[in-house]
């Protein structure tokens, strides 16, 4: 990825990650209790990872994970923004605080790592536009977080594990929703989640590749609940980003999901049209995984129905990608490529003053 | 409804019937004395708690039901005029499905919740007796009907002897389980159920439902019928990678699955993720010998019935051309329930004499060995 695509589009990247290096990482934010119990007990904060370190899907090739990759400002600069010099990244830090149950110390290390992110990343990296971290099991406590960080415009989005032990159009999260949309930011659903539920609905699968690949449910679960639930005639300015979501899955999720509406909509009379034009307005996807054959694009494309959904990420330092270079979208060059560049983000973050309602 | 497709006239195979017990006591006469007088008395029912779901011997998995959108989940003409439940009296059933429509043959899968059952020795009980009432009741009263065998799929062993007990009967031509079970079907514990199959000849039907304890979703219990609904493609996706990665189509070369009332629009998709999956990550399942869109494409089939509809006709023939399983689908109506699929409208674009002759016949023919019905004629079948 060049500075600009060929064409001159501005490229953003809708997500790549801090990774915490440790817990002693955020002891300068942490207060003297949870520093004492991380020194002498074992809780080390949140450990599970959607990530194995060993997985090809959880490493760009070319890094070496051994000399600490994306635990730093500097490292995101070598390795990205300079690299291919892209206009903005959304940085989204990849810490499960929703794995914990403790709500005490979810909340500690959540509100922990948004300041170590806004004071050692944000503050020192204009190109960075970061993602507020929250406890995810516990929406009062959320909300708490976000209030708090978004006062700070250089978060401008919430982030969630799409994997949750509910899903985020029930009603217990209308709260968050709201704090979400009043303070105009994007709901983040990411890739992963530790609720501590099985990864599909048939239980625990014996290999990480069967969840990742059956991580697009998640992601069909959260939608289709916002729509069923009527989050979004609730909070009409609600955006959601979808992130390492692929997007292959999408044209069969909306006919499946428009065609039980058509029959079943007497459940969830606020929704009055189809399933897909809520999709269309309020969701959008990132290209990582790039989830179709190449030659498959343009039909995929054609499906999804939508020139606005799809925003370019690389996922770093996670690359999903089967090679360094493969992480560029294969689109041939035109307003398509242009919008999933740099267009798309463009607007559902408002960067470079073009906000979008959605 | 397509011009083309009205003028297909050739021979009808409904992949997907769902017949019921006509009474809660109607497996009893199958049923041994000592189990029939236990369940009556385990399962009596006062009046004052007549909407309660289950008692105490029927013991299931509770807390995620989902009210469907009508009794019993069918069709509101489909209630037999002498009383019992849709799908229940073979004669209104002939009427209105088999004759109404011509079907040459039907394959029954009765959906009793005996393989959710908690307590497996009853379930084991109750699988005998559905068979036999099946083969008595079903089978021996219509020349057309074939049948999936129900077992207690969560105590593999003892399925695999009831499959080998009534695989000796021919016209069962399946094993049936439900989508979601305990664990991921792949699991070594349920491969008796497909040895069984396999050394029998019988295909494993992997039909929408069941429970198996968790959450329909991997983000928890949603709030309506309809994400309910919705969700259970991805179980069906899940157990599909399951039995891949796990190598059960290595280990059973003759298993051949077909999944019910999943649709299939969802499987380009998976069979992309999948095999991008593989190529990463494939160390992880050493058993997984070729892409695993080429062992989607060899070793499952599934019908028709919900199937997604595309935004725009052509959509479905892209679609057709992205699975490349035209030999592999199989029409269903899915009689009684609601969503029931007319054989002159199920198939939503307009397709070649070809596939309208596959999907309508032949593969379903050809994968459960139903005699054409002039076959039949002829052997006086």
């Amino acid at each position: 990825m060049s500075a600009r695509a060929s064409n001159g589009t501005a490229v953003i990247d809708a997500d790549v990650h801090a990774l915490v290096p440790s817990i002693e990482t955020l002891f300068p934010w942490l207060d003297a209790h949870w520093q004492e119990v991380a020194q002498t007990t074992q809780f080390r904060g949140p450990t599970d990872t959607p990530y194995p370190p060993s997985a090809a899907t959880s490493m760009r090739p070319d890094l070496d994970p051994a000399a600490g990759v994306a635990e730093t400002v500097e490292d995101l600069r070598a390795h990205v923004l300079d690299q291919t010099g892209v206009e903005a990244a959304i940085l989204v830090c990849a810490y499960a605080t929703e794995a914990i149950k403790n709500p005490d110390a979810a909340a500690a290390l959540s509100t922990a790592a948004n300041s170590w992110v806004a004071e050692r990343w944000l503050a020192s990296e204009p190109r960075l536009h970061g993602s507020i971290l929250v406890p995810g099991l516990h929406p009062t406590l959320a909300v708490e977080e976000i209030e708090r960080c978004a006062e700070n415009p250089r978060f401008v989005q919430v982030v969630l594990p799409v994997r949750s032990f509910t899903p985020y159009g029930n009603r217990i999260w209308w709260p968050l929703l709201e704090a979400v949309t009043r303070h105009g930011l994007v709901l983040n659903l990411h890739f992963g989640g530790a609720s501590g539920g099985p990864p599909t609905s048939v239980g625990w699968p014996s290999t990480y590749l069967e969840e990742y690949v059956d991580m697009p449910s998640a992601f069909q679960t959260q939608i289709m609940s916002l729509v069923a639930e009527g989050a979004f005639d609730r909070f009409p300015d609600l955006r959601v980003l979808c992130s390492e979501s692929g997007f292959a899955w999408l044209p069969s999720f909306m006919w499946r999901f428009d065609r039980l509406w058509h029959g079943l909509r007497r459940e969830m009379p606020w929704v009055r049209r189809a399933p897909s034009a809520y999709i269309r307005d309020h969701i959008r996807v990132t290209t990582q995984p790039f989830d179709v054959p190449v030659d498959e694009f343009p039909r995929v494309y054609d499906h999804i129905g939508s020139d606005e959904m799809l925003c370019y990420a690389t996922d770093y330092p996670h690359w999903q990608s089967e090679t360094v270079a493969a992480a560029v979208p294969p689109v041939p060059e035109g307003p398509a490529l242009r919008a999933i560049l740099g267009g798309n983000a463009r607007r559902l973050f408002g960067l470079g003053g073009d906000r979008n309602g959605g | 409804m397509a011009g083309e497709q009205g003028r297909y006239t050739g021979p009808l195979v409904d992949c997907d019937v769902h017949n019921a017990l006509p009474s809660d006591d109607a497996l009893h006469p199958y049923m041994p004395a000592d189990w029939r007088s236990r369940r009556d008395s385990l399962t009596y029912l006062p009046t004052a708690f007549r909407d309660v779901r289950e008692n105490l011997g029927d013991r299931s998995y509770i807390g995620a039901e989902y009210p469907r959108p009508t009794k019993r989940a069918s069709r509101v003409d489909a209630w037999p005029p002498g009383g019992g439940a849709p799908a229940s009296d073979l004669a209104f059933a002939q009427a209105q499905l088999l004759d109404a429509w011509n079907i040459s043959y039907a394959v029954l899968n009765p959906l009793l919740g005996i393989g959710e059952m908690l307590n497996l020795e009853l379930a084991a009980v109750m699988a005998r007796a559905a068979n036999d009432w099946l083969a008595d009741q079903w089978l021996d009263r219509d020349s057309r009907l074939r049948a999936s065998i129900v077992v207690a799929y969560e105590d593999p062993p003892t399925a695999a002897a009831e499959i080998d007990r009534v695989a000796r009967d021919p016209r069962f031509v399946q094993v049936l389980v439900l989508s979601r079970m305990i664990e991921p079907m792949g699991r070594r514990r349920y491969w008796p159920i497909y040895e069984a199959c396999e050394r029998n000849g019988l295909a494993l039907g992997v039909h929408n439902g069941g429970w198996g304890g968790h959450p329909i979703t991997p983000a928890g219990y949603p709030s309506y019928y309809l994400e309910d609904a919705a969700a259970m493609a991805g179980a069906f996706q899940a157990q599909v990678g399951s039995l891949i990665c796990e190598g059960v189509l290595q280990h059973f070369p003759g298993l051949r699955i077909v999944l019910i009332e999943g649709g299939f629009a969802w499987i380009p998709a998976l069979m992309w993720r999948l095999d991008r999956a593989w190529r990463m990550l494939g160390a992880e399942v050493p058993a997984v010998d070729r892409p695993p869109s080429q062992l989607i494409r060899e070793r499952f089939w599934v019908s028709t019935q919900p199937m997604e509809e595309p935004e725009h006709p052509a959509q479905f023939h892209e679609l057709l051309d992205q699975l490349q399983m035209t030999d592999r689908i199989m029409f269903s109506t899915d009689y009684p329930h609601w969503d029931f699929d007319a054989p002159n409208q199920a198939l939503p674009a307009r397709l070649t004499a070809d596939q309208q002759r596959k999907i309508l016949h032949e593969n379903a023919a050809a994968l459960y060995g139903l005699p054409t019905p002039a076959d039949a004629a002829a052997t006086g079948d």
